[in-house]
């Protein structure tokens, strides 16, 4: 039986190498040379944002300011642009882990957007704070497909939590 | 006693209060943004983690260049035939002008000296494969496959077959940031060459370039073409730039709005060179007292 969203069901325990794998290759995604076309959410952000809200314990503010400063020197940004949207992201969505987690996938996606605007915002507001100009409305679509792909993210990274289901055609309960 | 253990369990630790360590967090990240900014002072922090991040940033790069490789195995003979073709003949257009050119250069170098004007100086360098693009939407920035280890030093031109495409402004081990002139931050001074008006021309960040300072009614035309004046001890002077394609003159301003194009391709991927530092110019003369510094300096090597 395919698991589905709307289950609650009992989830196998994370794996921290599998945590690990999956903000690498989020990072490894970020760096694709997908610069020019618009739309491309920012990888890292919706990884570490899923992570946050998933297992608030495991991965928090430091892995976002490391992937930060890390996405800072790979995209040749200025230090601390990265850092610091991602550690505010960490935060907000640990701290509303407990209530995202409450709803169905297309209302945590709803919940996720405006997390994911606030991170995207808060690089442009430091840029232009900087003296850079506006880069286009371009810019501000990622979220929006970040967001959508909430709901087949979600599946994708807990994939290795789902345990066979066993039923027991003797015992139906 | 030694049966109580009074230590909480290990489910209670939890590290620092999250309040207390976004503060931190936040606080470390800001003062990086600002020192970056202001100070530039951070290479040594950004060519640690560049050197960290340089695999994952080389793995990224493959499936691209796969696919260029397929498509240039794919391509066929004719193409390659009909670009050989073509290419010798450009050759051959060129060739009467550049079998010239040695004789020319010496028989300049011979008159020059005749007047006792310095001689000028030769353009070498190094050619260097564009890897990718930065991704910084702010900013218009490439990054080549040579850094430290080939010698480039922040500072150095770049140019295409066809003029001036940027400035080395970051060096890694492996590789290095150019800033093309179409940057918002990227200042090139210029000369144009028909009246020989100097002037130095900014990007605009959206591909096109302005030149700025030019009085309204100086002596400038659509279609004009701008090279290097070399003023600044950086760019070799004579290297085409751009080509003016729109002059504004409005009255209320002192100066014209001038816009341009640049002739090299510089939003292309591809194969630039890489021109050595040129030798250091004569200090200038000390400045006159009550004159303020020229506005529209040069970026100087090394800058963001």
């Amino acid at each position: 039986m395919q698991p589905t969203f709307s289950s609650s069901r009992i989830l196998l325990p994370v794996r921290p190498w599998f945590i690990v794998c999956s903000l690498l290759l989020a990072l490894l995604a970020n760096l694709l040379p997908t610069a020019h076309w618009p739309g491309i959410p920012d990888w890292v952000a919706l990884v570490v944002c899923f992570w946050c809200i998933r297992e608030p314990r495991r991965v928090g503010m430091g892995w976002a300011f490391l992937l930060g400063l890390a996405m800072d020197v790979a995209d040749g940004a200025v230090l601390g642009q990265h850092c610091f949207a991602y550690v505010l992201l960490a935060y907000t969505a640990a701290a509303l882990s407990r209530r995202i987690l409450w709803f169905p996938l297309a209302q945590q996606a709803l919940q996720v957007l405006p997390l994911l605007i606030g991170s995207q915002l808060l690089q442009l507001l430091m840029r232009l704070v900087a003296g850079a100009d506006f880069p286009g409305w371009g810019y501000l679509i990622g979220p929006f497909i970040g967001a959508l792909l909430w709901i087949p993210g979600t599946f994708l990274l807990l994939l290795p939590q789902y345990q066979p289901v066993e039923r027991d055609e003797n015992r139906p309960l | 006693m030694a049966g109580i253990d009074h230590a909480p369990p290990p489910f209670f630790k939890r590290g620092p209060a999250p309040l207390a360590l976004l503060t931190f967090y936040l606080a470390v990240s800001l003062a990086l943004f600002v020192v970056d900014l202001r100070m530039q002072s951070l290479g040594l922090l950004r060519q640690t983690v560049a050197l960290i991040v340089d695999p994952v940033q080389r793995v990224a790069q493959t499936p691209g260049s796969l696919v260029d490789h397929a498509v240039a195995y794919l391509r066929g003979l004719h193409d390659l035939r009909e670009d050989n073709n073509r290419l010798k003949q450009a050759q051959l257009l060129t060739a009467p002008n550049l079998q010239r050119l040695e004789h020319l250069e010496a028989e300049n170098e011979r008159l020059r000296r005749l007047m006792a004007v310095k001689d000028r100086e030769k353009a070498s360098g190094q050619v260097a494969q564009i890897m990718y693009t930065a991704r910084d939407p702010f900013s218009r920035r490439v990054v080549i496959d040579k850094g430290q280890q080939s010698g480039i030093v922040a500072g150095q031109p770049a140019i295409d077959e066809a003029g001036i495409v940027g400035q080395v402004t970051r060096v890694f081990p492996f590789s290095s940031e150019i800033t093309l002139i179409t940057d918002k931050d990227q200042a090139v001074p210029v000369q144009v060459v028909r009246s020989g008006l100097r002037s130095v021309v900014f990007g605009l960040g959206n591909g096109q370039l302005e030149l700025r300072y030019i009085p309204a009614n100086a002596d400038v035309q659509i279609g004009d073409l701008l090279v290097t004046s070399g003023l600044d001890g950086i760019f070799l002077p004579g290297f085409p730039v751009a080509k003016v394609t729109g002059i504004e003159r409005d009255n209320a301003f002192a100066f014209a709005r001038i816009s341009a194009l640049p002739l090299a391709g510089v939003e292309n991927f591809g194969e630039i060179m890489v021109l050595s530092p040129r030798a250091e110019l004569p200090p200038p003369p000390p400045e006159a007292p009550g004159r303020r510094a020229n506005t529209g300096a040069p970026r100087k090597p090394g800058g963001k």
